[in-house]
């Protein structure tokens, strides 16, 4: 199991350069001159080249690259061009804040998500499971940032329920929770869903039953752990649009997390945070599905026994 | 069923002659998918949008970027069915013209993500080796950025317009379509009739179009439904933080936008762009599954 | 009185499964009886009828589509059936428990084999926790699995020791009542003996009635005291063992045994029943073998043959041997 966690840690290190990569090269090729930017309009061009001089910016592409890769590995993300602070700090001071809101995000997607699925598919074709499909399928496909301007409306604006931006209270937090985890708890609701329809079919199940075991045991202990397989899949990879949508979800609560920084700093031209705000997010969700594939082993020892 | 069960019993012994049994076959998932319920409200919906967007002359009451100054944030009316926008102009003509932006870049982007995702797909399956490697690394590597996330950082380096919009959008689809078409791929690789083909002296390309891509056509017109969908969904939310589709063309997501900034006093700016994409989505959810179920009967309870 | 002479009394039972492309009658118009300590063998071909049976006894007859149409299961002189869900559990694993076919998926893949029989333990017998696994250690031992390999998974095991596995839950509470639907099937061939052994071993050791579900006449010489041969729902030939292989009466039956080889007969050939199992949404009217029956009369396809005891003992369902036909 060690072993298994540290090869896909090493494992991870290529594919963290080829994001970095990418990211490098977008923001190099975007127009605009940084040392520019940095000075602002009205600054005389012999500083502005002096600027370049001293930033390498005038070095070749595959000699910066190689700067930044150095850099960020000793966790040297750059300096804001516009706040001229440490990238790595900017972030790291806003990270726990958009950790907190996907978090959060998780919990309500997977407290409505799975409990509905497994009620939708013990009760396959009932009254409850076409709503809560029909919900389900609603919730996908609703943009969470309209539907948190929705919300906004309904329970800040008119019932005054809760407030409509800061990220103070826990009553900050409950609108920009739901609004981020609705379309994952949907997710989840029809993935728990079909995947439990899939094992309440199989031998085992009815194994259970002729033991005498209880129902709600069956389907709680037996049916959902082998069910749960696919599940913590689609928790982990919603939890990747649950850092992207945590982006827009900052943006319209006026959350300061690392998504509202990033869209600050896309409006500003401030690449080395964009950059910095990217790698952070790529890193995180990265870690994530890593967590979910140890998480598999702790689940079905079928997987753990492959983990050499 | 038992019809279904014998059907797919008689195709596959006899490969060879295969283009006489696909249109049955493709007869036979279009009798389930026009079964299915749901899956037909989805086509409708769709169907009438594509028809809106076609007609958007005709059908739309004003035109996209008719400003009446004095007839500023009315309230959904007779004569504005949902209202005019901060410029005067009628929300309802906007979503309909609307509904051209958003159908043509979710096409464009499903298409640039199936062809390349595909094309990559296909290659690193039946090539297999250190391509295969490769490819699927680099794959991983635009896997680990969440789509929207990397949408924004390739619109925010290539600059906000449409073009750019759909080639961000599409890049964000590569990886899923290339993983569906190497996994078919990788299964129908092995079967006796791509042996066949090999052994008459078809040449890889021919293999590969001729056999492989019919062969795996069901993953790829599902991913793509709901690839559209998810494209939509991203424009809209690039438009929404400014970095989408730029004024006064109308698009869903831009007018969420501007509705933003009024949504204290005038919900009907918010409201309709959303309703509007959250039923496009709705419906391209519904067809999606609906042909998911028809493509593959044996999924089906 | 024939409660207390026989363990279980199937009067009568129809089961159907009620499905949009037709109603299936898994089991129709059924009769039969176990005393204590006895084994009925319950022949028949794939579809039937023989695991919905069993589920039947066990009121696990997947509902919907399944439904008990009719009839009566007497265990112990009380009627399963309208039992409350409580009460049925109680019996469940405890006094009835049930072998299934595919070792390979009738075990929980994500739990140990000795919390599998230790939930049984736990379900039915005031224990605690430790004595459960100790029990199911003991459990184990008893199939011949060494007890420690209580803390392993099932995909840790070979299919004829996931079969002992299945066979160490089913008897954990020494159950009166044993039924075991094709326990050997899907095993190996030189696994099947090996397992078959242990099950006779403990059926004795236990004094376990058994039902045993097969299509092998091999086993059911083996291992029956009685056997009931379906066919298409219905059972269509019930006696004891020695009756029926020295003058099967049943058309079906007698083709049956054609139909297996012998070592001591010198033909070129077998000869197997003609034509194929009917469509069970459409079965034929009257009598459902007649379209295959080599002594099929103009009656056969007219009515539906009785339950006829043609001498103590033994059952046939066949116009040929009803009074008053011909």
């Amino acid at each position: 199991m060690h072993r298994y966690i540290f090869r896909r840690l090493l494992l991870m290190l290529p594919v963290m350069i080829g994001v970095t990569f990418i990211v490098f090269t977008m923001m190099y090729f975007t127009p605009g001159d940084p040392a520019r930017i940095m000075l602002g309009e009205s600054a005389p061009e012999d500083a502005v080249q002096r600027l370049r001089e001293d930033m390498g910016l005038n070095d070749p592409f595959l000699m910066q690259f190689g700067r930044y890769v150095t850099n960020v590995a000793r966790g040297d993300f750059g300096r804001s061009y516009t706040q001229r602070r440490p990238v790595a700090t900017m972030i790291i001071d806003r990270f726990p804040t958009t950790l907190k809101l996907a978090t959060w995000g998780v919990i309500v997607s997977i407290v409505i998500g799975i409990p509905t699925g497994i009620i939708s598919a013990t009760k396959q074709y009932s009254l409850f499971d076409n709503v809560s499909m029909v919900l389900a399928l609603v919730g996908v496909s609703m943009p969470n940032f309209w539907q948190g301007l929705m919300m906004i409306i309904i329970f800040a604006l008119n019932l005054r329920w809760f407030p409509a931006s800061g990220f103070t209270t826990w009553k900050h937090i409950v609108l920009p929770a739901i609004t981020l985890g609705t379309s994952s708890a949907a997710q989840i609701t029809r993935m728990t869903r079909s995947s439990m329809l899939e094992v309440i079919r199989q031998d085992y199940i009815r194994t259970a039953r002729a033991k005498g075991q209880v129902e709600s045991v069956v389907i709680n202990q037996h049916a959902l752990k082998n069910a749960l397989i696919p599940v913590v899949t689609v928790i982990g990879l919603s939890f990747g649009g649950l850092l992207g949508g945590a982006v827009l979800t900052e943006s319209i609560f006026s959350i300061p997390g690392v998504g509202s920084l990033m869209i600050q700093a896309i409006r500003q031209r401030d690449y080395p945070v964009v950059q910095g705000g990217v790698l952070f997010i790529a890193l995180s969700f990265s870690l994530v599905n890593l967590l979910v594939d140890i998480l598999y082993a702790f689940i079905d020892p079928r997987i753990k026994a492959q983990y050499k | 069923m038992s019809n279904v069960k014998l059907q797919k019993e008689e195709v596959q012994p006899s490969v060879p002659k295969a283009p006489k049994k696909k249109k049955s076959q493709w007869l036979e998932v279009w009798r389930r998918l026009v079964k299915n319920k749901a899956a037909m409200v989805g086509l409708a919906i769709m169907l009438i949008l594509i028809f809106s967007a076609i007609f958007a002359d005709f059908i739309a009451p004003y035109g996209y970027d008719e400003q009446v100054l004095t007839n500023r944030f009315k309230s959904p009316s007779s004569e504005h069915l949902f209202g005019t926008d901060n410029f005067g102009r009628d929300i309802f003509s906007r979503i309909v013209y609307g509904s051209r932006i958003s159908l043509r870049v979710g096409i464009i982007s499903v298409a640039i993500a199936a062809l390349c995702g595909g094309s990559l797909g296909a290659v690193a399956g039946y090539y297999g080796g250190k391509l295969d490697n490769v490819i699927m690394r680099m794959m991983d590597i635009l896997l680990a950025i969440p789509g929207i996330i990397l949408a924004i950082s390739i619109v925010a380096a290539l600059g906000p317009e449409l073009r750019n919009v759909m080639i961000a959008v599409g890049i964000g689809g590569i990886p899923g379509f290339a993983r569906i078409v190497r996994a078919s791929v990788l299964s129908i690789r092995e079967q006796e009739f791509i042996e066949a083909a090999k052994a008459v002296g078809a040449n890889d390309f021919r293999i590969i179009s001729k056999h492989i891509i019919p062969n795996s056509m069901a993953p790829i017109i599902v991913q793509a439904t709901m690839g559209v969908a998810g494209a939509i969904l991203s424009t809209a939310g690039l438009s929404f933080i400014g970095l989408g589709i730029q004024p006064p063309i109308p698009e869903w997501g831009a007018m969420l936008s501007t509705g933003r900034d009024y949504i204290r006093d005038y919900w009907h700016m918010t409201t309709f762009p959303g309703v509007a994409i959250m039923i496009t989505i709705f419906a391209l959810n519904l067809l999606g599954d609906g042909l998911r179920d028809a493509l593959d009967p044996r999924l089906k309870s | 009185m024939s409660e207390n002479k026989h363990l279980l009394e199937i009067k009568n039972l129809s089961i159907h499964y009620i499905t949009n492309d037709g109603t299936v009658k898994a089991v129709e118009d059924m009769n039969l009886e176990i005393g204590t300590g006895e084994t009925l063998g319950l022949v028949g071909e794939t579809g039937a009828g023989k695991t919905t049976t069993a589920l039947g006894i066990m009121q696990l007859v997947p509902n919907p589509p399944g439904k008990i149409i009719g009839g009566e299961i007497f265990f112990e002189g009380e009627n399963l059936i309208g039992k409350t869900p409580v009460e049925i559990r109680k019996i469940r694993g405890n006094k009835i428990s049930m072998i299934f076919q595919d070792p390979m998926t009738s075990l929980n893949p994500v739990m140990t084999v000795g919390e599998q029989i230790a939930e049984v333990i736990k379900l039915h017998q005031s224990v605690n926790a430790k004595e459960a696994i100790e029990r199911s250690m003991a459990m184990l031992e008893k199939v011949g699995i060494p007890g420690e390999r209580h803390k392993d998974y099932p995909h840790q095991f070979s299919g004829g020791m996931r079969q002992r596995v299945v066979i160490a839950i089913a008897l954990a509470c020494n159950p009166q009542l044993l039924i075991a639907d094709e326990p050997t099937t899907a095993l190996d061939v030189t696994i099947q003996a090996q397992v078959l052994d242990l099950m006779k071993n403990l059926k004795k050791e236990f004094k376990t009635s058994m039902i045993m579900i097969t299509h092998d006449l091999g086993v059911v010489a083996e291992v029956c005291d009685k056997v009931a041969i379906m066919y298409a729902g219905n059972v269509i030939e019930y006696t004891d063992v020695k009756r029926l292989y020295t003058s099967p009466k049943h058309p079906y039956t007698i083709g049956l045994f054609g139909s297996i080889p012998d070592i001591n007969d010198d033909e070129d050939r077998l000869k197997p029943i003609k034509g194929l199992m009917p469509d069970p949404t459409d079965l034929p009217s009257g009598c459902p073998f007649h379209p295959r029956c080599p002594k099929a009369m103009s009656i056969c396809s007219e009515r539906k043959p009785l339950n006829t005891e043609i001498e103590p003992g033994h059952f046939v369902k066949c116009l040929l041997f009803e009074d008053g036909v011909k």
